[in-house]
């Protein structure tokens, strides 16, 4: 095409054919583990996948470790327990990152859909319901993340027109009005709670249950399934239609739309899928505890999953993984640590470390330690607006 | 950002407003015999319209039609209301009065995507592009708009997915080898060169299949042999099928590849027909030129 010609071309004709890794080398060079992950040919990838999960499953001895082993392992809270709560905060990290990592919507009530999902199978399941169900936690599950699922869509519905910090103080709201609900509404029990809440079901070939007190780690691993299968599902649509989609309405919503997407439909979807996923988490949330009462659910709770998704790099799986992992494990950590200067617990000062780690981040990494590419570009162009 | 229509408001439809009690053209403003309601042959038709921002008249009963298959220009004096119009074919202002018919179907009222999947797509006075997708991932955005696939259809990768996927790309990659790009197609659009990325914008609009393509002050920035090339492009795509209507400042690309003209002041239409006789009108002269205090 003679057009071609007088156009200047500052770079050689590369290859005319498409393929999603030579899209991602061309866009930028990737080093490190990352860049390693990239070159590898898709059966390579899906080793790679298998270890990892197989390294993840195997966590719960990692104390039997030499030397790193101890260091790792949580003091005053068991292990198990810490493990179970890193995957449910994977969880709400995973699904706070299509809404805010994706769809680029700020939501800062979060922790609501959780709420629902928990609560929605406390109804169900538990003796001190007015429902007097009492049916077994798998029954539950559809159930509750079905909920959940419409929850975000009718919370979604007439809220998504709005952007930016106008839609991030009506979800901060959708949180309060769940948490005073919990707490006021004589069905929720407020602060009296469920108790007798069931846990999964199943049990060993000699007869002991599978989910029971003394052992955490089939939790664990429950919950490693639920984030490998959301994982899955989260891949699969970035990497579509949809995501592409997602992408378009994050960098120019008006213009998106002119170009034909439904950008209210897409919005829609990823406040309902993050609900899901949130909705999950409060269903694997609800199998562990046996009790849960309406202050389990407090602001503090959305903000710290959204500082979870932002420190691990929001719009990238991994760093959401990152992200949530770290918000757990950290606070955990910090257990049974005494602080040299005022003999209290460390645990006691989460907030006050936890917080500097955050501003740390912040200061030297703000695209997060495991961003998105195409995030932190945006990020560092906005950078460039404010201080040119 | 709060508001998104405001962002689009140009700012020569503001000046326009600081103008109107200004001494114009009046009378008859050779408006054609009264049409049938539907015009048939037309594929675009814009009748009477009228669009206010409160106390601005920024387009004035301004009626034209585009012809299927012809290059149309629309052109004028800045703050004339050319932006504003094509704003109001592509759904982003809602005329005041008046309607906007496209192959017959009302335009007027409709979403926006939905006026794109009925067959109009546009490009932007100042390029807006998706500027950390790729080339190829911006005119896919584009081509998506026919596409089916659905969350769930992506969520279980059905057969669908993978043949969208596939037509896709192929159908994006040859439009950017239509524009004259193709070799850019794996650049993210911020990097691309100026001109580059106008034809990018092209790229995109075309992808969704349009019948009807809009083109804002393509040329805006170009030097005489990027406008030459540009011409070429505007033609080839009317030679596939495309009614094109343009929007200019230049006037000799304008009377160069339009097959008829349409000239705006101050919201008003004060002229149409091809380009020898729209250059010949006394009215547009004075437009573009000025007239003498004593003379008007």
């Amino acid at each position: 095409m003679t057009t071609m010609e007088q156009l200047p071309t500052e770079e050689p004709r590369t290859s005319r054919r498409w393929s999603p890794r030579a899209q991602v080398s061309a866009l930028y060079t990737r080093t490190g583990l990352r860049g390693w992950y990239s070159r590898l040919p898709r059966w390579g990838r899906l080793v790679a996948n298998l270890v990892f999960f197989g390294l993840a499953a195997l966590l719960p001895y990692v104390g039997s470790v030499p030397l790193i082993g101890p260091q790792i392992i949580t003091n005053g809270i068991s292990w198990g327990n810490t493990l179970f709560d890193m995957t449910y905060y994977v969880l709400l990290a995973l699904g706070l990152n299509v809404v805010v990592g994706y769809a680029g919507m700020l939501d800062l009530g979060y922790v609501g859909f959780f709420a629902v999902g928990a609560y929605t199978v406390a109804l169900m399941t538990s003796g001190d319901s007015v429902l007097h169900l009492r049916w077994g936690w798998l029954a539950a599950l559809p159930f509750a993340v079905a909920i959940t699922l419409i929850s975000g869509v009718v919370l979604g519905w007439p809220t998504l027109r709005l952007r930016g910090d106008y839609l991030a103080i009506v979800t901060l709201g959708f949180a309060e009005i769940i948490r005073v609900t919990a707490n006021s509404a004589s069905f929720l029990r407020g602060d009296r709670g469920f108790g007798g809440l069931p846990h999964p079901p199943g049990s060993w070939p000699d007869g002991t249950k599978i989910f029971g007190l003394r052992d955490l780690r089939p939790y664990y691993w429950l919950g490693l399934v639920a984030i490998v299968l959301v994982i899955f599902a989260v891949h699969n649509l970035d990497r579509s239609r949809v995501g592409r989609s997602w992408l378009a309405i994050r960098e120019d919503e008006e213009v998106a739309e002119i170009m034909g997407v439904r950008t209210v439909k897409y919005k829609l979807w990823a406040f309902a899928i993050g609900a899901f996923i949130g909705g999950l988490g409060g269903v694997l949330f609800a199998g562990y505890n046996a009790f849960m009462n309406s202050s389990t659910f407090v602001l503090q709770f959305s903000i710290l999953v959204l500082a979870g998704v932002v420190m691990g790099g929001s719009g990238n799986i991994p760093g959401a993984i990152l992200g949530g992992a770290l918000i757990s494990y950290i606070p955990d950590r910090l257990r049974g640590i005494e602080d040299p200067l005022t003999h209290t617990d460390l645990f006691q000062w989460r907030f006050v470390l936890f917080g500097a780690v955050i501003i740390l981040i912040m200061l030297f990494r703000p695209q997060g330690l495991a961003p998105n590419r195409r995030r932190a570009m945006e990020l560092k162009d906005r950078a460039r607006e404010v201080a040119p | 950002m709060s508001e998104p229509h405001m962002e689009s408001v140009e700012w020569e439809d503001a000046a326009a407003a600081h103008r109107v009690d200004r001494p114009v053209a009046t009378g008859p403003v050779g408006l054609p015999a009264p049409r049938d309601p539907v015009d048939t042959s037309a594929i675009l038709q814009v009748d009477n319209v009228t669009l206010r921002f409160g106390g601005v008249v920024a387009l004035d009963d301004v009626s034209f039609a585009l012809r299927r298959g012809e290059i149309f220009g629309l052109i004028g004096p800045n703050g004339a209301g050319k932006t504003t119009c094509f704003n109001a074919m592509t759904g982003v202002y809602r005329p005041t009065s008046g309607r906007i018919l496209f192959n017959g179907a009302q335009v007027t009222g409709r979403k926006k995507h939905e006026i794109t999947r009925m067959g109009i797509a546009r490009t932007f006075q100042n390029i807006r592009l998706f500027p950390e997708m790729t080339a190829l991932e911006n005119v896919m955005v584009g081509v998506d708009a026919h596409h089916k696939t659905s969350v769930a259809g992506a969520l279980l990768r059905v057969p669908r997915h993978w043949r969208e996927e596939r037509e896709g790309r192929e159908q994006a990659q040859a439009l950017l080898d239509f524009v004259g790009i193709g070799q850019r197609a794996n650049e993210v659009a911020r990097n691309l060169a100026y001109g580059e990325q106008r034809r990018l914008e092209i790229a995109r609009a075309l992808g969704t299949r349009p019948s009807l393509l809009c083109l804002d002050e393509p040329a805006a920035g170009f030097n005489p042999a990027e406008k030459e090339s540009l011409l070429k492009l505007i033609r080839e795509i009317r030679d596939r099928g495309v009614t094109v209507l343009l929007i200019e400042h230049d006037m000799r690309l304008v009377m160069g590849v339009c097959d008829r003209i349409v000239v705006l002041e101050f919201g008003r239409k004060i002229a149409e027909g091809t380009p020898a006789v729209v250059r010949a009108d006394p009215k547009v002269v004075a437009a573009y030129l000025g007239v003498p205090t004593d003379a008007a």
